[in-house]
């Protein structure tokens, strides 16, 4: 099928991307994170076909949209009625005009992961809340890939005013494949409408990872998001949050590196209009050879009087190897503001394992202990109980006996 | 059960213990007081295990075993427990998973199964009464936000439930007002035991009212400077340490 509005955005994209490749670390916004061994894989593009779907893939929330390789497999979702929610390709026949008013329109700048999506995404979910409707339980996005390829997924959020939801998107694999997760969302937060979004990828050790999620809030509007990174061997996480008057945005993020992962969380708050607020709260636990990233930057411009951010970035860095680069920024135009950012980097308390060991838990434990204690703050915000649980188990499996199952 | 002999201790280059000797049988009380400064946390420090202390002479056994060759976590699961000056204050971890890994702990190094849930928090609760503690203190981070004399009792806390066999108690009456002091106390005294003995650390008398030493000793620059029974104690509190000092 061809659409010729789409198609002009395709072909832009594509030369676009054919100039740049992928992003180079070159670039300010990359420049603790080097993506060439990606273009060295020389992956191809996913290829529809009946992938063999492994257990697990099914959600535990009783909403669920399935993608599998990148393409939605409609027999193991389950959608809710109530609201309009279908795949993108299924609106670009039934919900043309909407999806075409607000294609790329989230998207304010743009790179060599973005430009490569949107020249080739294969599919991804498009859902449309309209005003005063509330989707009542959960809606899981469940990516799961079986095949060695590149797969591009691109969703379509919108929150009519007052409207309300929360998605959950988990990203997992079968063990040991390797491939390229290129997933980007545009979501638009209409006045005074609430968003909760939850993240939670782990994919397989050799798996590479985009993630992009371009948000628009509009006045009043509300968005929660929690990301949790766990998996992969390169992951990029980028979070954009474009506010205007009065709006609340709460970013989340746990990042848990070992071996060789490299995890990136590139995030930005641009309050464009007065009365923001805005928390951030990151925490990283690397260990091995792992590497973290975090990079979060808060704008506010010039007529955006009395907005209050905070931004906070904590890291535990558990062995010599490992290593954290933080880079937390505010750039502030405007005169009236409330802001305040903090970063710390450092190891377990020592205090605090010999007073487990001196109760007569092994070294070894106490350290799971306060491992497990410093990322479950986290954990502690997930407010949907299923994904809680299961966040926690994914944890508990990192830390064994780091507390109760 | 304890016998320290000669015990020499630098911490850096810093000799703080100076030829310490002590003897501790089953069932005994002893008091170690003695000026601030004296050594006394430290002594504490080095039979818990607490790494930065280099015993640089002398020997320490504990049930006839050489305790300075065991880590810290074997000596507490056999049976030391040292309920600290300072309690660590634990962010996201609750009181009760720490009581029942560190019981559990205990329990398999003593080739017990694990302790039953129900059993547990039945046992738990009752104990967390009897130190006149609220419930709610449980489901707490192991001392986070707590006050002073609420540290001190979750340190009663949680000898209780470890049963230990050598308990020493590094000033837990510092910073307690007198009903607290008597909660400790009472804790303390049931736990009597002809097969348990204490170490109290102590500045003051005070707690000697409530808790009765067999033995009391001074410790002053590192070295056990004079020993005697539970009268030693009232003259110490008469007459200060600076004639023991000078001796
Ligand atoms: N970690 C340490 N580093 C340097 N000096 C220490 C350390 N711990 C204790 N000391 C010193 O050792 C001496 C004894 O301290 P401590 O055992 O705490 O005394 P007490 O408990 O009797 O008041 C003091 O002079 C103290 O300053
Ligand atoms: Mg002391």
């Amino acid at each position: 099928m061809s659409i010729s509005w789409l198609d002009d955005f395709r072909q832009q994209a594509q030369s676009q991307f054919e100039q740049t490749g992928f992003p180079s670390n070159r670039l300010e916004d990359w420049r603790y994170t080097n993506v060439s061994a990606i273009a060295k894989k020389e992956f191809p593009l996913a290829k529809i076909e009946n992938s063999p779907v492994f257990e697990g893939s099914k959600g535990g929330t009783a909403f669920h949209f399935v993608l599998v390789d990148g393409f939605f497999n409609a027999g193991l979702s389950n959608l809710p009625k109530s609201i309009t929610v279908c795949s993108i390709n299924d609106a670009l026949k039934n919900h043309a005009g909407l999806l075409q008013s607000k294609f790329n329109q989230a998207i304010t700048q743009t790179h060599g992961f973005i430009d490569f999506n949107t020249a080739n995404f294969t599919d991804g979910l498009f859902i449309h809340i309209a005003e005063n409707e509330v989707l009542d339980k959960p809606l899981q996005i469940i990516h799961v890939a079986t095949q060695e390829a590149i797969l591009p997924t691109r969703h379509v959020v919108i929150l009519e005013k007052n409207a309300k939801a929360t998605l959950i998107e988990t990203f997992s694999s079968s063990e040991g494949n390797a491939y390229l997760t290129n997933s980007v969302a545009e979501i638009f937060v209409g006045e005074n409408a609430d968003l909760t979004l939850y993240k939670v990828q782990q994919e397989s050790e050799t798996a590479y990872h985009f993630g992009g999620t371009y948000v628009q809030q509009a006045d009043n509007a509300r968005f929660t998001h929690h990301n949790f990174a766990l998996g992969s061997v390169l992951a990029r996480s980028d979070i954009v949050c474009d506010l205007a008057t009065a709006a609340e945005c709460e970013l989340n993020g746990l990042y848990l590196g070992s071996q060789k992962q490299h995890l990136d969380n590139f995030t930005r708050i641009n309050h464009l209009q007065p009365n923001g607020i805005s928390r951030e709260f990151y925490k990283g636990i690397l260990t091995d050879q792992a590497k973290g990233v975090f990079q979060g930057r808060i704008v506010v411009a010039e007529n955006a009087q009395k907005i209050d951010s905070k931004m906070n970035n904590r890291n535990l860095l558990l062995s010599n190897e490992a290593e954290i680069d933080t880079k937390p920024q505010l750039e502030i135009y405007a005169d009236d503001v409330k802001c305040a950012h903090g970063v710390t980097v450092g190891q377990l308390d020592e205090k605090s394992i010999f007073y487990l060991q001196s109760r007569g838990i092994d070294e070894a434990t106490a350290k799971h202990i306060l491992t497990f204690a410093f990322a479950n703050e986290m954990v502690d915000k997930i407010t949907v109980p299923s994904l809680r649980e299961s966040v926690f188990n994914l944890l508990l499996a990192r830390f064994p006996e780091g507390a109760e199952r | 059960m304890l016998k320290i002999k000669n015990l020499t201790v630098n911490v850096g280059t810093k000799e703080i213990l100076k030829g310490l000797n002590l003897e501790v049988n089953a069932g005994e009380i002893h008091a170690i007081m003695g000026p601030n400064g004296a050594g006394k946390s430290t002594l504490s420090h080095v039979l818990s295990g607490k790494s930065g202390y280099e015993v640089t002479g002398g020997s320490i056994t504990y049930n006839d075993k050489n305790l300075l060759e065991m880590p810290a976590e074997i000596r507490a699961r056999e049976g030391v427990f040292l309920a600290f000056q300072y309690p660590v204050e634990i962010a996201g971890v609750t009181n009760v998973y720490l009581l029942k890994a560190a019981l559990n702990a205990v329990r398999k190094h003593n080739g017990l199964s694990e302790v039953d849930a129900m059993d547990f928090l039945t046992l738990v609760k009752a104990k967390t009464k009897a130190l006149d503690m609220d419930e709610k203190f449980l489901y707490r981070a192991v001392n986070e936000g707590f006050s002073g004399g609420e540290k001190k009792r979750n340190e009663i806390l949680q000898m209780a439930m470890l049963e230990p066999q050598l308990c020493i108690l590094d000033e837990t009456d510092s910073g307690l007002d007198i009903d607290a002091l008597r909660i400790v106390a009472d804790g303390v005294n049931a736990l009597r035991s002809e097969n348990r003995a204490f170490i109290m650390v102590t500045h003051y008398q005070r707690l000697l009212d409530y808790i009765k030493p067999d033995f009391v000793h001074v410790l002053a620059d590192g070295k056990i400077v004079k020993s005697g029974g539970a009268e030693l104690a009232l003259e110490l509190e008469e007459k200060g340490y600076g004639w023991l000092e000078q001796a």
